[in-house]
């Protein structure tokens, strides 16, 4: 596994995605795949890869890019293993964020569709704000403060957005199920309407690397050493949330992806930024697509919401996390 | 030569450093010395940048205050402790980042930069450990990393907080001859915190002792460290005598 990890993990994310085109309601096998990229193929087919398969596919994995590739990021700006965009309350205030957008608009037209992610994104930066004033002793934010705070914040947003569903129409109730984490909204419009987010975010994060290996040696050291550090740090937290808030816009709240896909990158590739944040995007698609491909499968023909299986699986992680943390030589 | 004038640090409203003065010239070590809180490391974070201070920190004219963090950390480098380094970096990597202030946009480290990395580890006789990671490392080879991060910085000034605060004996005296011999051969202006009285006495060239956030005295190891002046900066009865060995003073509490 070692020697390549960007050919392993390119690799890995090439067949969760033709898993993601195969797999659903009806099974759609690669080599039909193959003939409907060429246009050879079936008609009903061809609809339901290019109108339903494809979109969903995609928005799914940059869904999880977003969020691993945030979550790697707050790891890195807190010093702390256990930030992640849910964890840390971000995600549920960008939740609440894009239900106050549907609750004022209910997105019919394009434009309508922009108003979700902006709105997530302006409450996500409000959220990690106060989180970190919350969390912070001095010029450190430990670990214990930093998740009951996001616990807190995060448990006030979302009874903020339960109360703005239960009193809406039907059709922002209909948020519920979108809200859990599934992706059934998905279409080519919402794509379009958080990429502009995500790449920049992702953009910024993965030229800021260096800066964030700096960071690692403190504060005081990392200015010390010619970064312009209060500058970093805000540009840094501004481009994560960004990421975050356009995962969540049209995702969802889906937890625990930010938190597991960085932890195994670096045990497997070791702490150096500069290959973390790539590594944990390309990761985190990889495994959004194969956790919605299960949400798919496992009640067939219902679909569950696939923030139920990233939480499954990432809550025990979680904890393991929590009681190795300290004596964890990687990090 | 580093200039510090009137330089005055407070601190949640109380003033820690008050209007201390003081040169430290090219090819010199100067060491701060007094009790815990007397000040010497907050001149170290307050002269590097860390913490807000009024006064003039100069050199050749340029007052550091106006200065950013980059075109500040090319003039001058600090080594901290070596106490919990991150463990992700190798020797290698820890010490490449010292470039930090030369390195453009992405980050990118050149050939050049490489090349400094392996001198400033050659000079500290780190070479043979370079591919270690930083967070396995003794306390004594950490400091020499990070006095050879400082060094790659390539700076006319070299800023250090008491480096040797939790090195053994043979590690304080090695880390130190060393730190003497680069200031002396490079013309480096040294300025640092120590905390044992005979090793500033020992490798030093001239001392400032501060008490209580001022400069009370400063001069060659034989002029500020006198029985008098040591006995009433740490409350405490000491004789100074001539080391047996050494062409220097020896400080022993009574």
């Amino acid at each position: 596994m070692k020697p390549k990890p960007y050919l392993s993990s390119f690799f890995l994310l090439l067949i969760a995605f033709i898993l993601s085109l195969a797999i659903g309601s009806v099974f759609i096998s690669p080599a039909e795949l193959w003939k409907i990229l060429r246009g050879l193929g079936d008609e009903t087919f061809t609809f339901i890869i290019w109108q339903i398969r494809l979109p969903r596919t995609v928005l799914i994995a940059l869904t999880g890019a977003a969020l691993s590739g945030s979550g790697a990021a707050y790891q890195g700006l807190f010093r702390n293993p256990l930030a992640d965009p849910f964890l840390i309350g971000v995600a549920s205030g960008a939740g609440l964020g894009a239900v106050i957008a549907m609750s004022i608009q209910w997105p019919y037209s394009f434009w309508g569709l922009m108003a979700i992610p902006m709105s997530a994104f302006i409450a996500a930066l409000l959220t990690i704000f106060v989180v970190y004033f919350l969390a912070r002793v001095g010029r450190t934010v430990p670990t214990t403060n930093l998740i009951l705070a996001g616990v807190a914040v995060s448990s006030f947003a979302t009874s903020l957005t339960s109360f703005l569903m239960l009193r809406s129409t039907s059709e922002v109730r209909r948020a519920l199920g979108w809200l859990l984490g599934g992706a059934s909204q998905a279409g080519w419009t919402a794509i379009l309407a958080i990429l502009p987010y995500i790449v920049i975010g992702l953009g910024i994060l993965l030229i800021n690397g260096h800066r964030l290996n700096l960071l690692q040696f403190g504060d005081d050291q990392a200015q010390q050493l010619g970064l312009n550090v209060t500058r970093t740090k805000t540009i840094l937290l501004i481009a994560a949330s960004l990421a975050t808030a356009a995962a969540v816009a049209f995702s969802g709240i889906i937890g625990f992806i930010g938190l597991v896909v960085p932890h195994v990158i670096r045990l497997w590739f070791g702490g150096d930024y500069r290959r973390l944040i790539p590594l944990s995007i390309i990761g985190g698609a990889s495994a959004l697509l194969v956790s919605d491909v299960v949400a798919r499968i496992v009640l067939a023909p219902q679909e569950i919401p696939v923030g139920i299986i990233t939480s499954l699986v990432g809550a025990p992680f979680f904890l393991w996390v929590l009681r190795t943390a300290k004596n964890q030589g990687y990090w | 030569m580093l200039k510090i004038q009137n330089l005055s640090v407070s601190y949640k409203g109380h003033q820690v450093l008050h209007d201390v003065s003081f040169d430290v010239k090219h090819g010199e070590v100067l060491a701060l010395i007094g009790p815990n809180g007397a000040g010497k490391s907050t001149i170290i974070r307050a002269a590097s940048g860390v913490v807000p201070s009024t006064g003039q920190i100069r050199t050749n004219g340029d007052d550091f205050h106006a200065l950013d963090p980059m075109q500040r950390a090319r003039y001058m480098a600090v080594v901290p402790q070596a106490i919990s380094l991150p463990p992700a970096f190798t020797v290698w990597e820890t010490v490449l980042m010292g470039r930090t202030p030369y390195l453009g946009f992405l980050g990118n480290a050149s050939s050049l930069d490489e090349e400094l990395a392996r001198q400033s580890l050659s000079k500290v006789n780190a070479l043979a450990f370079s591919d270690r990671r930083v967070g396995e490392l003794s306390g004594g080879e950490a400091q020499r990393v990070l006095l050879a991060r400082a060094l790659c910085q390539s700076t006319p000034i070299l800023l250090l907080d008491e480096p040797t605060a939790h090195l053994d004996l043979q590690y304080q005296v090695s880390l130190l001859e060393l730190i003497r011999e680069l200031a002396h051969a490079e013309n480096l202006a040294v300025l640092i915190a120590l905390h044992d009285l005979n090793l500033a006495a020992r490798y030093a060239d001239r001392v400032a002792l501060l008490v209580g956030g001022h400069l009370t005295s400063i001069g060659s190891p034989r002029e500020v460290l006198t029985a008098e002046a040591i006995s009433h900066a740490y409350c405490l009865p000491v004789h100074v005598v001539e080391h047996p060995f050494m062409d220097s003073p020896l400080v022993l509490p009574q």
